[in-house]
Formats: structure tokens, sequence, C-alpha cells
């Protein structure tokens, strides 16, 4: 069984330790998923395995046969920015840009959780239907992904303006 | 990281022939025994993908849950059912790591997880008995804030990490188990040990016995119940201590509650004590934090750790306030 990977396929690799992580970075040629920790801790390896977000470098390659990985560089449809990758640039939602592609990639799959109505633990009903859009959600739900440039601000920014637009629509 | 095998089971039966290979580890979301095969704290030659085993959350007659095993924790956290029927169950999942791991983890290795005490997980330079039995502990006389409380021994000081697993102690969960003497089920409380002299052995599974699900019986007093986590910061921490609480008051009096512990002991904390002292009596400040004392008084702290005594007993205190207030 294959990995689809930005919509290829790919040989699994024979080797099991291999990561998802340094299967696309290194045997890829996708070095937009970046590594910062290789334990969890980060979220800058951050990809979408099955729409969901994930953190690839705790993925073993071969979990993923038969899956489809979406990589930051498979979110940027025929050279057009993705929608969030544009608001990155017009909030200033990085400074160094190492923790971006992992932020953008979650960004993408915490719109998806929303928009399925998943809780965030500071979620004041549970049993409510319409969640909140406030910073503080926004802040709870992407606290996997860090940012050590202090580029937090504009990455919230930069994700409310995404959020909101998408909730007009 | 040693070189293993890697196979996907079909089911339960093909799991548990596949695990009956010694050195076989079982794989759910792989966010805690791949992190520990890096570290070397773990060194399966091979492991079996369990991650096919059920993923049904159903819903039984009597107003119950039977989950999956294969259930992955965001899955069960934004469930409908255990938002309205036991919101402490959904809070303390949403309250552990991240939403990134949540999607990865499954319901089965959230209950296996092992302790985040640095000893264990410094497989070079440290001492500990959980990972080579008998070696000593560097954590008893080393730096342990984050460690145990209650129910330690000279062994090991060492706490279960889980949030999903207080929760699931004070609502009477059970855990379905399969290996290849038949099928067994376990009260969530039982499954985890206290470390005694075996603290390498986490819980009462026999090797190559595998978890098929979990259940939770109908507990009407769950839907008004809550989760609070104390950590060092405000989200992706684990807990310095937490509570899980149900509680139903009539007329003033506790009629009936529920209350487990985490980051305090080597398994979730079932408040038995404090649940004792509480029934029948006022739903007040005072009647809570002698509750409270009660389950704390045996509590032996470390170097380090005195501060959670005192930071347990006011958060019973505070989170059983809240429940009782949210009732009038
Ligand atoms: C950075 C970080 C922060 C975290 N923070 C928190 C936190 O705040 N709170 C919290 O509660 N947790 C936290 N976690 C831990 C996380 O919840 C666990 O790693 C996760 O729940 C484990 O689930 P898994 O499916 O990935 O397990 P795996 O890693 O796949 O397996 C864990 C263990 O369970 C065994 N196993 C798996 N499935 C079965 C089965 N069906 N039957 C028998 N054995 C089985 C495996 O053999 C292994 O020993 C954190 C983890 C990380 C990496
Ligand atoms: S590199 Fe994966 S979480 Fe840090
Ligand atoms: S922009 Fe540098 S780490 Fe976030």
């Amino acid at each position: 069984m294959a990995i689809t990977i930005n919509g290829s396929d790919v040989e699994a690799p024979g080797d099991a330790r291999v990561s998802l992580l340094d299967l696309v970075r290194d045997r890829l040629n996708l070095p937009g998923t970046k590594k910062g920790c290789n334990q969890g801790a980060c979220g800058a390896c951050t990809v979408l395995v099955d729409g969901e977000r994930v953190l690839s470098c705790m993925t073993l390659a071969v979990q993923c046969e038969g899956r489809s990985v979406t990589t930051i560089e498979g979110l940027a449809a025929g050279g057009a920015l993705h929608s969030l990758q544009q608001a990155f640039i017009d909030h200033d939602g990085f400074q160094c840009g190492y923790c971006t592609p992992g932020q953008i990639c979650s960004a993408v799959g915490m719109i998806a959780e929303i928009e399925r109505g998943v809780p965030s633990v500071i979620t004041a009903d549970l049993g409510g239907e319409g969640l909140s859009l406030s910073r503080e959600e926004i802040q709870e739900r992407m606290s996997g992904n860090l940012c050590r440039c202090g580029a937090h601000n504009g990455i919230i920014d930069a994700i409310s303006e995404i959020l909101v637009r998408e909730a007009a629509e | 990281m040693n070189p293993f095998s890697y196979s996907r089971a079909a089911g339960a039966a093909d799991a548990i022939r596949l695990g009956a290979v010694a050195g076989t580890k079982y794989l759910g979301g792989g966010t805690n025994l791949v992190d520990l095969m890096r570290e070397g704290a773990e060194h399966p030659e091979a492991l079996v993908d369990v991650t096919a085993l059920s993923r049904e959350i159903e819903e039984r007659e009597d107003g119950g849950l039977m989950i999956g095993a294969a259930v992955r924790n965001t899955a069960l956290a934004e469930h409908r059912a255990v938002r309205q029927r036991y919101p402490m169950l959904s809070r303390a999942i949403l309250a552990g790591a991240s939403a990134q791991i949540r999607n990865m983890a499954t319901i089965g290795g959230n209950l296996l997880q092992r302790t985040r005490c640095t000893y264990f997980y410094d497989g070079e330079g440290s001492r500990c008995n959980k990972r080579e039995p008998g070696q000593g502990c560097d954590a008893i006389d080393g730096f342990n804030r984050n460690h145990a409380i209650l129910g330690a021994s000279p062994a090991c000081v060492a706490t279960h990490p889980s949030d999903m697993c207080v929760a699931l102690a004070a609502l009477d969960a059970s855990v379905h188990i399969e290996g290849r003497s038949g099928k067994r089920s376990v009260p969530l409380v039982e499954l985890h040990r206290l470390p005694d002299g075996r603290p390498d052995l986490d819980t009462v599974l026999e090797p190559g016995e595998l978890i098929t699900a979990i259940e939770l019986p109908a507990l009407p007093l769950a839907s008004r119940s809550t989760y609070r986590k104390v950590r060092d910061r405000a989200s992706y921490a684990f807990a310095l201590v937490s509570v899980a609480a149900a509680l139903e008051v009539e007329s003033g009096t506790v009629k009936d509650v529920r209350l487990a512990l985490g980051g305090v002991a080597h398994k979730p904390w079932r408040a038995w004590r404090a649940e004792e002292a509480l029934r029948g009596q006022p739903a007040s400040e005072d009647a809570f934090r002698a509750a409270a004392e009660a389950e704390l008084a045996d509590a032996s702290p470390l170097k380090d750790n005195a501060f959670k005594v005192e930071l347990a007993r006011r958060t019973i205190v505070a989170v059983l306030g809240d429940l009782a207030g949210a009732g009038r």
C-alpha cells in the first residue's frame, strides 16, 4: 500500500523506524515541514493526515500507508498562496519562519475542527451549539504550536481574520 | 532506536495472535511509545498496529457508553453524548496534550501511557526502578516537584500522567481486556497499580493482553461534572494537580458525589475517603474542606512537592464549590 503525499503516491520506507517527518524532509525533498524538538512538544512538524492535523515527528511513516498526507508544499494550489499563507504575510505572523509551516498546517486543521463543532477545554458550554471564535479560543486551540520568535500575536491575528471571513461565508 | 518490525492487526483476534510473540508491543497512535523508543526507555522488537480495533462509541439503552479502544481522543471528547452526559470526560481529554496529539492518540494508548518522570525518560544517565527493576530511584532524592504525594513506595515516586484516566476513575468506568486465555473486564480504578516493590508494572495487564474497549455505566449525576487541571502554564503542560468531580445536591445536602485526583499518585486517584466524608453532609465550603483533608491526611510529600498537598486541597474545595453553586 502506498502513502499519498500531496496527491502523489509514495512507497512506504522499508525501515519502520523512519518517521513521516524524516520521510518528507530527507527522502522526498519536501523540507517545508520542520523538525523542532522531534518529541511532540513544539508543533513545527505539523502536517495533515486525512485532513486532520498531526505531528509528523511522532508518526511512523508506515502508519500512513493507505492514508493521504498534506504538507505545507501541498497547500498552495497551482502556485497561488493558500488564504492562511497570505494572512500570515499580511499580519506579520512570523519572523524567522521556522514555526510557520507547522502553524499554518495546524490552523488549517483547527478551522476544520471548529467547523465540525469540536469544543476546546475553555469552551464554556459543552452542550451548546455555536462555538466562540475569541482570541482566547484560538490561543488555546493553537497551543500545540510554539513560536520562539514571539510572533504569536500576528499568528493569532492572521488566523482570526480567516476564521471570521469563513464564518461570514 | 533499535530496529523493529511493523504489522497491522485486522482486529482483536489477529492482534492477540501477533502480540503473543515475546518482544512485541501494541501500537496505538504512537505518541507515547515512539517517543519512549527514541529515548531508549522501551525497546520492542515488533510493533503491532491496533488502530483497526473498534472506533465505535456505542450508546447503550440505559444511557451508558461502550467506547472502542481505537477511538481517537478528539473523537471521544467531541462526541455529543460524552459532552452532555459526562462533561468531565470531555474536559479532561481536552485539557491534555495538544490538538495534534489528541487527534493521533487512541483511548487504549492513553490508558497505558507511561509516567513523565524525567529519570524514567533518561535512559542513559539516571537510575530508575521502573525502567530497570532493582536499579534504584534517582527521583526520590532528586528533582521531584512533579512527583507523587499519595501511595508512593521507597522504590518509586512517579505519577500517572493521564488526564482522561482521572475522569474515567471518577465515572466508575471499566476496561474490557482480551488475551489468549479469554476476555475479562477490570474496573478502571483497579487497572493501574501502586508501585510497591514492582514499579516496572504499571497495570494489572498480563503480557500480550489487549485493551478492546472502555465501558461507562449510566451515571446521571455526571451530567453536572467538571475537570480542573492546575499546571505551570495555561495550556499544553502536564498536571501538577487535577480534580475530576460530579456532585448531586438536594435541598442543600450532598446526595451523591464522585471525586478523583490526577498528578498525585502512580495511578489515577479515586478519592473514596472524601466521597465517604461528603455524602449526607451540607454542600458547604466547610464540608468540602473537611472532605479534602480526609483524603489528603495520608499525603507524604517529597523534598520539592509539599505544595501539591495544599494545591490539591484548594482545588477540590474550589471545584466542589463551583459545582454546588451551579446547581443552586
Ligand atoms: C508533548 C506531549 C504532551 C502531552 N501532554 C499530555 C497531557 O497534558 N495530558 C495527558 O493526559 N497526556 C498527555 N500526553 C500523552 C498522550 O495523551 C499520550 O501519549 C497518548 O494518550 C497515548 O496514546 P497513543 O494511542 O498514542 O499510545 P501509544 O504511544 O501508541 O501507546 C502507549 C502504550 O499503550 C499500549 N497500547 C496502545 N493501545 C493498546 C491496546 N489497545 N491494548 C493494549 N495496549 C495498548 C502501547 O503498547 C504502549 O505501551 C502528552 C504527550 C506528549 C507527546
Ligand atoms: S518536531 Fe514534532 S512536535 Fe516538535
Ligand atoms: S517565526 Fe521564528 S519560531 Fe515562529
